[in-house]
């Protein structure tokens, strides 16, 4: 792992296969984010709602300035709710967007790990029912004996939460 | 030819220089009068186009050069004396000038310049100074490949083709009637550098008698001047599209920099006197940080009113296209218009700027076109012959005020309400103001011009008029009186990335409403609020009914439906707004500070909301979010009407 960050820092990646990945904790499945696309991990704290929303659209917090939108992701894909313990935390995500950067928090579980993945291990995903929907999966992957879920972070983030509107206006 | 970096940079150089150059061309032009010589403004034009060829020789865009060459001998002529400045030749010369835009744009653009227009502008150019009258040419407007050769009129083309001719015979016979190749080695030009633009001459002589130009040597200046007004619009466009592409640069005033960098080394000056109390501090100091904080809370107010300065600048160059357009279209439309532009100085942040010329231009033009009589007719009204539009800006308030106003007939408040009747915009028993009349021409698809114009009459601008200003967080008024002339006020904020807010509560959430919407705020008195069906509360404020709606409701996504009991509405206030001329009443819990706040588009990380014009970030590190007046007027009243009628029947 050192290794590997040395080879980013120099920008000198030696093997163009090695990826890393951040992995969090959803509904006792285990996920994984390329960790070049996570900007932050931070504890919960206070949104404000955003009116004429989705219902996993929980609001908009300051981040350092910049306004984002945190979503929940239990909600998104319609898993039962927990309440938001001490370790609930928000991983924010910074994914390519069609006009430039989008910056989002995703509200989850609990984060576990960052592990090494050899891009040629990466199995494609058979169609299953995880809890997130197979279309924003990249592949799975073995690491440790466990099964980690690898997402495609910017159809997620994209396709799959900031871009869906209400479905029904109250009108 | 442009492909790498260095290359855009110089080109982006090139071109602004030579935009500002044109401006000065075209503002000279304007200031000539026909029949006088004043040397100063000839000389200034000449000065202007000179460095226009030369910056083009520079940078390798020999085309240009070489056609402000030919440019720039006629403004030789007129400077020496040897030509009389008269009307056709003004003209010719506008036209030049925005023959040399179009280059530029092409240049901006990457893609081909518009030859046939060049060599026909060209050759037109080229007879003057062979002493032929210019009678003007229906110039092309854009470049066609494929030209129909029937409408080549072979005898009319006979001077045109002779012309370049006689020009490629003289350039190598008689050098003393050839004042160009003078004027070329003028301009620090490398031997290549005359190579090339004499080979391009020679390209351009072949184009010119190749291209398709119907030439009607009897064609009255009138018609000529339409094509510079169709020509006007995709002018416009392409202006508009340039700044987007290259995402533009200012240039400041070196004294708003100076400035800036002093406050610079003010605020630097109160950190360190704040930063030694991260050392130590004890109660004895509380009153210096205060003073510190004091002092830091002015410098970010300085320093934040320095760093807009540098965005702004003078409503002068939005004004300065109207000298031409007013001079073109009221010579098009027979009528006698004087200009007179006050505040020209006023400033206004650039990207309000952009994006108010457009609006403007269309205002004007209605003046022109409806406004203003005809000569005859305003003699028969005893009005002096000349009519009279007047711009005028100035600041009010922390906006910026922008008043069109024309002596023409006015705005016909009968026949606007008629055919408001007509469409089923109003009823025939409804009791509006003369002013909300006046606003019906804002509604889309309005329009009581008698006949299509090609200026206006089409009723698709007013309505894009307003939507532009109130995009803009600003707002239109009109004042008018039949045969005395018409009023048009527009109200902008000074910049788009600070607003003057009001925050209001809402259950927990703070809310901000522009304060530029709000009319007034009055505490709700529950009598004065009636029911009518559709569950619509209309509120009674003096002798006004307004619809009133709960801002939570809104917020919780319901429209239309008030969640308040009547009882409920005892210790709420009324935010009473005005959008598009129309009054609403928000119930909000309370008010809090009016304060300027930063906007933060939502559309940055997440998309556009409906309802909302963005957020910001308050003192206290939370977000709020700011309302988007008009359209939740939109969203929340659009069958108030239905329901106004429900309630009357």
């Amino acid at each position: 792992m050192n290794q590997d960050q040395v080879q980013q820092a120099g920008g000198i990646d030696l093997n163009p296969d090695a990826l890393q990945f951040l992995t969090f904790i959803l509904n006792g499945e285990e996920y994984g984010v390329d960790i070049l696309k996570v900007q932050g991990i931070q504890g919960w704290s206070k949104v404000t709602p955003i009116p004429n929303t989705p219902d996993f659209m929980l609001g908009v917090i300051n981040l350092r300035g910049a306004v984002v939108p945190i979503v929940d992701l239990r909600k998104r894909f319609q898993l039962d709710e927990v309440n938001y313990g001490p370790t609930t935390v928000v991983i924010v995500v910074k994914v390519a967007g069609d006009e430039g950067e989008r910056v989002v928090g995703m509200v989850v579980d609990a984060v576990s790990e960052v592990y090494n993945v050899d891009a040629k291990e990466i199995k494609p995903s058979p169609n299953f029912s995880g809890s997130i929907s197979t279309e924003y999966i990249r592949g799975l992957s073995m690491i440790e004996n466990k099964m980690v879920i690898l997402l495609e972070i910017d159809s997620l983030v994209n396709s799959g939460v900031l871009d869906l509107v209400p479905s029904e206006l109250v009108v | 030819m442009f492909d790498d970096e260095g290359m855009d940079e110089i080109r982006q150089i090139f071109l602004e220089e030579s935009t500002e150059g044109l401006d000065v061309m075209e503002s000279g032009l304007l200031e000539l009068e026909p029949g006088t010589a004043d040397m100063e403004t000839i000389n200034n034009i000449f000065r202007a186009a000179h460095s226009i060829k030369g910056g083009g020789g520079t940078f390798g865009f020999i085309e240009v050069s070489d056609f402000t060459h030919w440019v720039e001998t006629i403004l030789d002529e007129m400077r020496s004396g040897e030509r009389d400045v008269t009307e056709n030749g003004i003209t010719l010369l506008l036209e030049s000038v925005d023959c040399l835009r179009g280059m530029m744009d092409s240049i901006n653009a990457q893609s081909d310049y518009d030859t046939p227009r060049i060599s026909a502008l060209q050759a037109r150019i080229v007879a003057v100074l062979n002493g032929e009258v210019d009678a003007g040419v229906a110039v092309p407007e854009t470049a066609s490949d494929s030209p129909a050769p029937e409408i080549v009129e072979v005898e009319a083309c006979e001077p045109v083709a002779e012309a370049p001719v006689e020009v490629s015979q003289t350039e190598s016979a008689q050098p003393d009637e050839q004042p160009q190749a003078e004027v070329v080695a003028e301009s620090e030009p490398t031997t290549e550098e005359v190579q090339a633009a004499s080979a391009v001459t020679e390209e351009t002589v072949a184009a010119v008698a190749e291209a398709p130009i119907v030439k009607k040597p009897e064609v009255a200046p009138a018609s000529e001047l339409e094509n510079v007004s169709a020509a006007e619009p995709a002018k416009g466009k392409a202006d508009k599209a340039a700044p987007d592409s290259s995402g533009g640069s200012i240039r400041v005033n070196v004294d708003k920099v100076d400035s800036l960098l002093n406050l610079v080394g003010e605020l630097v000056i109160t950190q360190s006197m704040l930063g030694r109390f991260k050392k130590e501090f004890n109660v004895n100091d509380l009153s210096d940080l205060r003073d510190g904080l004091a002092q830091l809370e002015s410098n970010t107010r300085e320093l934040q009113e320095s760093a807009m300065q540098i965005r702004m600048l003078p409503i002068k160059v939005a004004f300065s296209r109207f000298t031409r357009l007013v001079r073109d279209l009221s010579r098009n439309l027979g009528k006698k218009v004087k200009l007179e532009l006050l505040g020209e100085q006023t400033e206004l942040d650039k990207t309000v700027l952009e994006k108010i010329g457009d609006p403007l231009v269309h205002l004007v033009r209605n003046s022109l076109d409806h406004g203003i009589e005809t000569v005859e007719k305003r003699l028969a009204m005893g009005k002096p012959a000349e009519g009279l539009i007047k711009l005028s800006a100035y600041h009010e308030a922390g906006n910026i005020v922008i008043e069109i106003t024309d002596d023409g007939a006015g705005l016909n408040r009968d026949r606007i309400l008629s055919k408001a009747i007509e469409r089923g915009l109003v009823t025939e028993d409804e009791q509006l103001s003369d002013d909300s009349i006046y606003m019906l021409i804002f509604q889309a698809g309005f329009s009581t011009a008698d006949q299509v114009s090609d200026l206006s009459g089409r009723g698709v601008g007013m309505d894009v008029v307003r939507r532009n200003i109130q995009d803009l967080g600003g707002r239109i008024d009109v004042h008018s009186e039949i045969g005395v002339g018409s009023k048009f006020t527009i109200r902008l904020p000074l910049t788009l990335a600070i607003l003057d807010g009001q925050l209001v509560r809402v259950g927990g959430d703070t809310y901000i409403v522009p304060l530029l919407s709000i009319v007034e705020s009055v505490f709700i008195n529950p009598e004065r609020v009636n029911v009518v069906a559709n569950n619509q509360m209309l509120y009674r404020l003096r002798e006004e009914f307004l619809p009133i709606t709960d801002l939570r409701a809104i917020c919780n996504g319901s429209y239309k439906n008030m969640t308040l009991d009547v009882d409920e509405l005892n210790d709420k206030l009324l935010v009473v707004i005005e959008t598009a001329g129309k009054r609403y009443g928000l119930v909000v819990d309370d008010l809090e500070d009016q304060q300027q706040v930063v906007i933060k588009a939502l559309e940055n990380n997440y998309r556009h909301v409906s309802g909302l014009a963005g957020a910001t970030i308050l003192g206290d590190g939370s977000v709020s979010l700011i309302l988007d007046i008009p359209s939740l007027a939109q969203r929340c009243f659009s069958n108030i009407e239905n329901t106004e009628q429900l309630a009357s029947a």
